[in-house]
C-alpha cells in the first residue's frame, strides 16, 4: 500500500498535497496496489472528497496536541500509522512541513528516503527515483534499498489529477505523546499566494532602483494573479520582505512561469529558479546571463515594458 | 554546554556541474571545495556568537567525509570552535551520514547540535530530522533565528504557510538558514590558530546504507530565448497565451 501523507495548514490542504496524492495514486497504480492517505489533526476540509485525487482511503489522526507540528511527535505517529496500515511506499511532499518530518519518519522506519523527488519510480532494476541535486542545475537516480521506501515530493513537479472517487475516512487510534516542542507565536502571511506555491512569479531586481518602484510590479502580479520575489540584493536593501528573496539562500520555487524584471541572472539567483517551467526575462543589457537561461525575453527598459505588458495582459484577458 | 555543528564541503556555487565515468561520478576537475554555505554562515557563526558571549561553551565541528574534507574543516575551525572530528567515511547515504553524527553525539554528550538547512549539493534536507530521531530529541527545522536562555532554546523557523516561534528544553537538533547569523570572514589570527586545534579522525560504527546513486542526468539545455521587440509587447503575452500556455 502507498500512504500519502496529507498537509494542512489552518485546517485546509494545500496543493502541494493534491499533488502528492495524485502521484501517490500513479504509484500505487504502478505497483498494483492502492493508495491511501493519513492526516493529522483537526481539518476543516472535506476529506471523503479528497477521494478524486485517487486515495481510497483517509486515514485521520486527530488529536489536540497535533495542532502544531512537533516533528519527534509526528514522526511517531506516522511510523506507527504506516506500520498499522502496511504501507511500503510512504509519501510527502517538500514542503515546510515535509522537510521536518519526512526524514525522521524514514530514520524511524529504517527506511531509504529520496527528497526532492521529481519522477516515478522506475521500477525495471530496484526502486529508482530521480531526485534534484546541485540546487537544480542536474538530477541524480537514486535507488532505494530498503523495503519500507520513502518518497519526498517536489512540489509543483507532478500534475494535479482529478477523477471521481470518494474516500473512505478512517479514524486510526494511535497515542500521542506530549509535544516537547512549545510555540510561542505563529505569524502565517495571510492574503498573500505563497510563494512556493504559486504558478506565476513575478521578481523584481536590482535593476527597480527601489522600493518606490515596485507599483508596476505589483501591478503585473496582480494582473497575473502571481505571487511576487525578488533577488537578494533587494533583500538585503530591505526594499522588499526577506521572505521574498529567492535563490541559493532564499526560497526555491518552480512555478510554471517566472518573470524577471531587472535582475542580471546571477548563478546563485538562478539556482532558487531554474526549475521553472518557462522563463522570461526583462532586462534592459543584452549581455545578462538571465538571456541564456530564458525561454522569452525582451531587451528593454524595464520601466517602460512592464506597464505595456500588463497592458497587453488585460487586454487578451478581456478578449 | 556543549555544542556540536554538523559541516560537509560542498562545490562552490559558480562551480560547473558535469559528470563522467557514463554519467555516474560527479566530475571534480577544476572543483573549488568551500564549506556548505549554511553549514557555515548560520549553524557555525551562530554557535560562534554563543561561544563569544559565554566562554564556558564547548564547541565541536564534525563531518563525515575522507581526508580530502580536512582543508575544509580547518577553515572551519578558523572561524571558530575548539575542535573538530572527522568519520573517515565517505557516503551519499543520509541514513549512514547520520548514523555517524548520531554516535559521535552519544560519545560526545553534546547539548545542542546544529545542521545547515541542506547541502548544496545533494540537497537532501535530511540529516537534521535523521540525527534528531536517532537520538530522540526534538529537531526544528530551517529556523531563522535562534537563541538560547540557560537550557531553553527559542527558535523562530520557517513553517508551511508563514513562521512560528517555539520554545524547547535542551538536547535539541536546529538546521539553520539565513537569519540565524551573518557570515563572517576569518581572520588571519583564526587562521593560525586553527592549525594548532585538534582534529580528531575517527573510524564509523556499522550502519546501513539505505540509497545509491545510479546515475547522473543534465536538465535538457534551453532551446535558447526568443528575443520579442519592447516595442511589440503583445506578441510576448501572445507567446506566453498560446505557445508556452502558461497564461
Ligand atoms: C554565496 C552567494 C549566495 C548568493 N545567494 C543569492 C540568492 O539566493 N539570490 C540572489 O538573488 N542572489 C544571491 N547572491 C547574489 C548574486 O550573486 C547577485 O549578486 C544578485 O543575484 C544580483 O542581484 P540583481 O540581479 O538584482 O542585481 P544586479 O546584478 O545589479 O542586476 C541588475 C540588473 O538589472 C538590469 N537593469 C538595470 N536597470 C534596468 C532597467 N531600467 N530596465 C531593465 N533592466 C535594468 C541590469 O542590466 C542588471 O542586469 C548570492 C551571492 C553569493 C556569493
Ligand atoms: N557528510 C556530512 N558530515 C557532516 N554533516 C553533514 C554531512 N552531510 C550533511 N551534513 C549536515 O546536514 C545538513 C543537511 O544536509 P542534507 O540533509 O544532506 O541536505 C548539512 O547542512 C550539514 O550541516
Amino acid at each position: 500500500m502507498v500512504l500519502i501523507y496529507i498537509d494542512q495548514s489552518e485546517g485546509h490542504i494545500k496543493k502541494a498535497s493534491f499533488e502528492a496524492m495524485s502521484y501517490g495514486a500513479k504509484v500505487a497504480e504502478q505497483l498494483g496496489t492502492v493508495a491511501e492517505g493519513l492526516v493529522l489533526g483537526q481539518v476543516n476540509d472535506d476529506l471523503a472528497a479528497l477521494g478524486k485525487y485517487g486515495v481510497k482511503k483517509v486515514h485521520q489522526v486527530n488529536n489536540d496536541a497535533l495542532n502544531h507540528l512537533d516533528a519527534q511527535v509526528y514522526a511517531k505517529v506516522i511510523a506507527e500509522a504506516v506500520t498499522a496500515t502496511n504501507a511500503n511506499v510512504v509519501i510527502f511532499s517538500h514542503n515546510q512541513t515535509g522537510k521536518a518530518i519526512s526524514s525522521r519518519v524514514a530514520a524511524r522506519l529504517k527506511a531509504g528516503i529520496v527528497t526532492g523527488a521529481s519522477s516515478l519510480p522506475d521500477t525495471s532494476n530496484g526502486f529508482v527515483v530521480r531526485k534534484t541535486v546541485f540546487s537544480g542545475k542536474a538530477f541524480a537516480h537514486v535507488n532505494i534499498l530498503s523495503s519500507i521506501k520513502v518518497i519526498s515530493l517536489s512540489p509543483n513537479s507532478y500534475t494535479t489529477t482529478v477523477g471521481a472517487g470518494i474516500a473512505e475516512v478512517n479514524q486510526l487510534n494511535i497515542a500521542v505523546d506530549a509535544p516537547k516542542v512549545k510555540v510561542t507565536a505563529v505569524n502565517k502571511v495571510t492574503g498573500e499566494i505563497p510563494l512556493t506555491e504559486a504558478d506565476i512569479v513575478v521578481s523584481g531586481g536590482r535593476g527597480m532602483k527601489g522600493p518606490e518602484n515596485w507599483g508596476i510590479l505589483l501591478d503585473l502580479a496582480k494582473e497575473l494573479g502571481a505571487a511576487t520575489a525578488c533577488s537578494r540584493p533587494v533583500g538585503d536593501a530591505h526594499w522588499r520582505p526577506h521572505h521574498e528573496h529567492v535563490g541559493q539562500t532564499g526560497i526555491q520555487i518552480a512555478p510554471n512561469l517566472y518573470i524577471a524584471l531587472g535582475i542580471s541572472g546571477a548563478i546563485q539567483h538562478l539556482a532558487g529558479v531554474n526549475r521553472s517551467k518557462v522563463i522570461v526575462v526583462i532586462n534592459k543589457d543584452p549581455e545578462a546571463p538571465f538571456f541564456k537561461a530564458a525561454d522569452y525575453g525582451i531587451v528593454g527598459d524595464l520601466f517602460e515594458v512592464v506597464p505595456k505588458l500588463t497592458e497587453e495582459i488585460r487586454k487578451m484577458k478581456a478578449s | 554546554m556543549k555544542i556540536l555543528v554538523c559541516v560537509s564541503k560542498t562545490p562552490d556555487t559558480t562551480s560547473k556541474i558535469a559528470f563522467s565515468d557514463g554519467n555516474t561520478k560527479f566530475d571534480e576537475a577544476g572543483v573549488q571545495w568551500i564549506i556548505n554555505p549554511y553549514d557555515e554562515w548560520y549553524a557555525l557563526v551562530r554557535a560562534i556568537e554563543l561561544k563569544e558571549k559565554d566562554p564556558s561553551v564547548v564547541l565541536h565541528l564534525v563531518t563525515v567525509g575522507g581526508a580530502d574534507t580536512e582543508p575544509i574543516i580547518r577553515k572551519a575551525l578558523a572561524l571558530g570552535g575548539d575542535e573538530a572530528i572527522r568519520v573517515n567515511a565517505n557516503s551519499s547515504d543520509s541514513y549512514y551520514i547520520a548514523s555517524q553524527i548520531a554516535a559521535v553525539i552519544k560519545d560526545g554528550g553534546y547539548d545542542l547540535i546544529l545542521t545547515g538547512k541542506e547541502t548544496i549539493d545533494y540537497n537532501g534536507s535530511s540529516i537534521g530530522g535523521m540525527v534528531a530521531e536517532l537520538i530522540d530529541a526534538p529537531y526544528l527545522s530551517l529556523a531563522t533565528q535562534f537563541n538560547l536562555e540557560g537550557t531553553t532554546a527559542t527558535v523562530t523557523r520557517e513553517i508551511e504557510g508563514g513562521e512560528e516561534v517555539a520554545e524547547v528544553a535542551l538536547p535539541v537538533v536546529v538546521s539553520c538558514q539565513k537569519g540565524v547569523a551573518e557570515q563572517r570572514i576569518p581572520n588571519m589570527r583564526g587562521i593560525m590558530a586553527a592549525r594548532t586545534k585538534p582534529l580528531k579522525v575517527v573510524e564509523p560504527v556499522a550502519a546501513d546504507t539505505l540509497t545509491a546513486i545510479t546515475g547522473f542526468e543534465l536538465p535538457p539545455a534551453k532551446a535558447g530565448v526568443k528575443l520579442v521587440s519592447p516595442d511589440n509587447v503583445a506578441e510576448l503575452v501572445r507567446l506566453l497565451h498560446e505557445e508556452a500556455k502558461v497564461i
